[in-house]
């Protein structure tokens, strides 16, 4: 390679003249780029996989005391649903984000362990597969996605399902710490010259973020799912209150998972809410330095908040303020960063393109899980909406109105970069409306059942109050939802084979993943480029006006 | 990019009429639903305890609607007022930051929390108060019944609840399997039932009538039908009702023959009857058992009808209940069914 002479602005095409098959060039692949688009591609199929489980729950609850599926069954795919979706559709769709984004942003060849990047990529892949064994290995894992000891003990959980689940989360679990160490000394040692910590994208910060959550939080998880195993396979008794164990003891080792978990499932989110709405309002983040500074206190603040999905097992009254306390805390983190969004797009020239389109109904729709969620860390209100359908409603405006809208926005922006095409536009914004419509009338009914007494995790339901109307209505916003993802589908599809040539740059933006070809050469950049600045390619653009002259008013 | 977007501004004015409809449509049955549907324990409450929760609910979701009108409000004005005009193809004025507005929105909604977390503190202190001549009652939780002791009184009962009505009760909660939860929601808040842990509740009932509750902790495969009914008595009507309660069985269906279809069907393995030899301890006592209003947690109404449908296949009604379908016969149903229904 270093003998070839090349036109300006060419990319030679493979180094060292490999030839690999087309299966063998993805599946021995130890590109972060292609690992990071067959994370999302995976991410995807367990997507759907999950929302036809939604389907199945919707239609058996869209009328009262419904006998379309049995308690098994429903037991069954509603555990299912949520094991799939936050385990193996959202996490590594932001980590596939993260592997094929971070090394491009801040001017890298690659991570800086591909081959354990690739190991963590199939660690995840066939922890999936295997969970989904289940199904034809003697029954699925019914005790729920947090399985809350001693529903998983053998006495109540007799199929294997829930071993299934222990060790599909041990192992996806391995996976994820490991492509989050990754992450961090990728983000630590490889950065290009000029790109110092001040400087990287936000998306990369939330990442750093991400990865260290990951880091302390998975561990707590893999150790839960080690001492259900051993209590199931090999007789412990860790949760066995006769025998001395404790019940309440798994859902605090739970929840020092779980809720760094919600953070981790929510801070890349934002991190492509903090590169999308830059760059459509023509203008850059504002207060760079508040918002890296919300990331990094949300990530510290969010060990602290555990046992509020815990107000109602009977802690001290003592235990239950502190909680109360930094669960409004972390609310401020949260809410600065709304109000930073919506001061970059104000004063902007917004090009409401589908990535801006999705971003703005990001912080719509998740500014109503979030406000929801500060009345869940009001320890009364809590006591009355815990375990509800209100509680059902307040994660899925977080995890579907704010993640799922941000991931559609990263996917419409980032799309072109990782295919050098254009997503259809006229799809894209039909997406957008009908999941919008969809997906309220979905989840906001849910608010309602809640405050009428319905419980979660119910397969079927007494015909009292409101309860058949509203659930119908929620029935019938989950089949539009379901129409939105088909749109989103064919658009994928389409767009993959005859979309519009994107060019390196198709959204003007300014961060270094643009300054390469779309898709980008296996090695990324043919020179490492110098970062002039927290925006590059607007410094190239406007010599004038260099972004660096900023940054020290502005630090 | 710019060039190829021309065509679709006049295709995007349609999607955007279309798109209007839409969340016209999705609005219209929304607002209704949300006026509408009764919000059931966000107006209605019938102890202090649960209308100390509502206040503190409204005070919050008040300050909340603020925010929420506030900032879509904004949303709204930054979508119509700064969206580029066709051929305004720039930049805007790149503003970096302003500190002053970023540590002030970082204030004010701190200031609010602080506030908030003093209401909170209050509503717990109010919620959690047992008055000292409260009555106690153990509820212990069973995959998928409720089991009601009051220890004071020697009555044993399942899935409903008597309560006289301004007198405090003090709830001890405990749990025969695996985690439960207590919720009667137009009673104030949920509290869990844990194996190998007691934990409390109260509230006092202040008008008399009867209330849905249900276990909202997923406990396994018939979680669904764990509801409970609580019935708020007069004090006159409570204390006859545990006074019948706590006398042994007497069925005007009894016979030897219906005491024999209760003891060789294995059914006195797992129930109780007070009175008689049937001493089981893993399933409902049935000593008062005619004189409830709901039968298999909440799933039919005890009459004779619905009781023969139970008795006939329980698998049948409540899948997955723990009570096996025990092939009775005709003869042995219809007075089996009797003796039940009389034990009043």
């Amino acid at each position: 390679m270093a003998a070839t002479v090349l036109p300006p602005g060419t990319y030679p095409k493979d180094i060292g003249g490999e030839s690999h098959t087309w299966l063998l060039s993805w599946v021995a692949s130890v590109d972060h780029k292609k690992i990071g688009i067959m994370y999302i591609v995976t991410s995807l199929v367990f997507f759907a996989a999950g929302g036809i489980e939604s389907l199945l729950m919707r239609w058996q609850l869209g009328t009262p005391e419904n006998t379309f599926l049995t308690p098994d069954e429903y037991n069954q795919i509603f555990t299912m649903h949520g094991v799939t979706m936050i385990f193996f559709a959202v996490m590594p769709f932001l980590f596939g984000l993260a592997n094929y984004l971070v090394p491009l942003m801040i001017g890298a060849r690659d991570v800086a362990y591909p081959r354990l990047n690739a190991f963590s990529f199939w660690l995840l892949a066939f922890s999936g597969i295997m969970l989904y064994y289940s199904w034809i290995g003697g029954g699925a894992p019914n005790a729920g996605w947090y399985g809350y000891a001693p529903l998983t003990e053998h006495a109540y959980a007799t199929s294997n399902g829930d071993s299934y689940y222990a060790l599909a989360l041990i192992l996806s679990g391995i996976g994820t710490i490991a492509t989050s160490i990754n992450l961090i000394v990728t983000t630590i040692y490889h950065r290009a010259p000029g790109m110092s910590l001040r400087r990287i994208p936000i998306f990369v910060w939330m990442i750093i973020v991400t990865s260290f959550l990951s880091l302390f939080a998975l561990p707590s998880l893999t150790g839960d799912m080690v001492m259900v195993l051993a209590d199931r396979l090999l007789g412990a008794h860790f949760f066995d209150a006769n025998a001395g164990g404790s019940d309440v003891m798994y859902q605090h080792i739970f929840w020092i998972f779980g809720h760094p978990e919600v953070y981790i499932m929510a801070l890349p989110a934002f991190g492509v809410m903090s590169e999308v709405i830059p760059v459509f309002s023509r203008k850059p983040i504002f207060g760079y330095t508040f918002v890296v500074g919300s990331g990094v206190a949300i990530g510290f603040l969010s060990f602290g908040v555990w046992a509020h999905h815990m107000f109602t097992v009977g802690m001290t009254l003592t235990q239950d303020y502190f909680f109360s306390a930094t669960s409004m805390a972390i609310a401020i983190p949260t809410g600065v960063k709304i109000f930073t969004w919506v001061a970059t797009a104000w004063g902007g020239r917004i090009r409401f393109r589908t990535p801006m389109l999705f971003a703005f109904g990001f912080i719509a729709m998740f500014l109503i899980g979030g406000l929801s969620g500060v009345t869940l860390a009001i320890i009364p209100i809590d006591w009355q909406v815990n375990g509800s359908y209100y509680l059902v409603a307040h994660f899925h405006y977080v995890l579907f109105g704010g993640t799922a809208f941000a991931v559609f926005s990263g996917v419409f922006y980032w799309f072109p970069k990782m295919s050098g095409r254009m997503l259809s536009e006229r799809l894209g914004v039909w997406q957008f409306w009908v999941m919008l419509v969809g997906f309220n009338l979905t989840f906001f009914p849910m608010h309602l059942m809640g405050l009428e007494g319905m419980p979660r995790r119910v397969y079927t339901y007494p015909d009292q109050l409101d309860l058949g109307g509203l659930n119908a209505i929620s029935t019938l916003g989950s089949f539009i939802l379901a129409v939105s993802i088909i749109i989103f589908i064919v658009n994928l599809w389409r767009s993959i084979r005859s979309g519009a040539p994107a060019g390196d740059n198709p959204w003007e933006a300014w961060t270094l993943e643009w300054a390469t070809s779309s898709p980008p050469p296996a090695y990324n950049f043919l020179e490492i480029p110098v970062a002039t600045s927290r925006r590059p390619l607007w410094d190239l653009a406007h010599p004038e006006d260099p972004d660096w002259a900023h940054e020290k008013e502005h630090g | 990019m710019r060039a190829a977007s021309a065509p679709l501004a006049a295709r995007g004015w349609v999607a955007r009429r279309l798109a209007a409809a839409g969340l016209g449509g999705v609005f219209a049955l929304l607002l209704p639903a949300a006026a509408f549907a009764a919000p059931y324990w966000a107006v209605l409450g019938d102890s202090p305890q649960a209308r100390s929760i509502q206040h503190l609910f409204w005070i919050v979701i008040g300050v909340a609607f603020v925010f929420l009108f506030g900032i879509e409000g904004a949303l709204l004005y930054v979508v119509f007022r700064f969206r580029a005009r066709p051929g305004d193809e720039g930049d805007a004025p790149q503003v970096y930051g302003n500190r002053r507005l970023e540590v002030w929105w970082t204030i004010v909604p701190a200031l609010i929390l602080v506030v908030m977390f003093i209401f909170t503190v209050r509503a717990v202190g109010e919620e959690t108060a047992v008055a000292p001549n409260a009555l106690p009652v153990t509820v212990i939780g069973h995959q998928w019944w409720w089991e009601f002791r009051y220890p004071t009184l020697g009555v044993v009962t399942a899935n409903e609840l008597h309560v006289p009505v301004g007198r405090s009760i003090d709830f001890t909660l405990e749990s025969a399997d695996v985690v439960h939860s207590f919720w009667l929601p137009l009673l104030g808040g949920k509290e869990q039932l844990i194996p190998g842990q007691k934990n409390r509740w109260t509230f006092t009932v202040d008008k008399a009538g009867s209330y849905d509750g249900a276990c909202s902790e997923y406990c396994g495969g018939a979680h669904a039908w764990m509801r409970l009914t609580l019935v708020a008595d007069t004090p006159a009507q409570f204390e006859a009702w545990a006074k019948a309660q706590a006398a042994p069985a007497a069925s005007t269906g009894a016979s030897a023959q219906a005491l024999r279809v209760f003891t060789q069907n294995a059914c006195s393995q797992c129930h109780a009857i007070r009175g008689t030899t049937a001493s089981g301890a893993v399933a409902p006592d049935l000593t008062h058992v005619g004189s409830r209003t709901t039968l298999g947690g909440g799933v039919l109404a005890n009459n004779a009808g619905d009781m023969a449908r139970w008795l006939e296949n329980p698998q049948a009604v409540k899948p997955g209940v723990l009570m096996p379908d025990l092939h009775l016969s005709a003869d042995d149903l219809s007075t089996l069914t009797a003796y039940l229904e009389g034990l009043k």
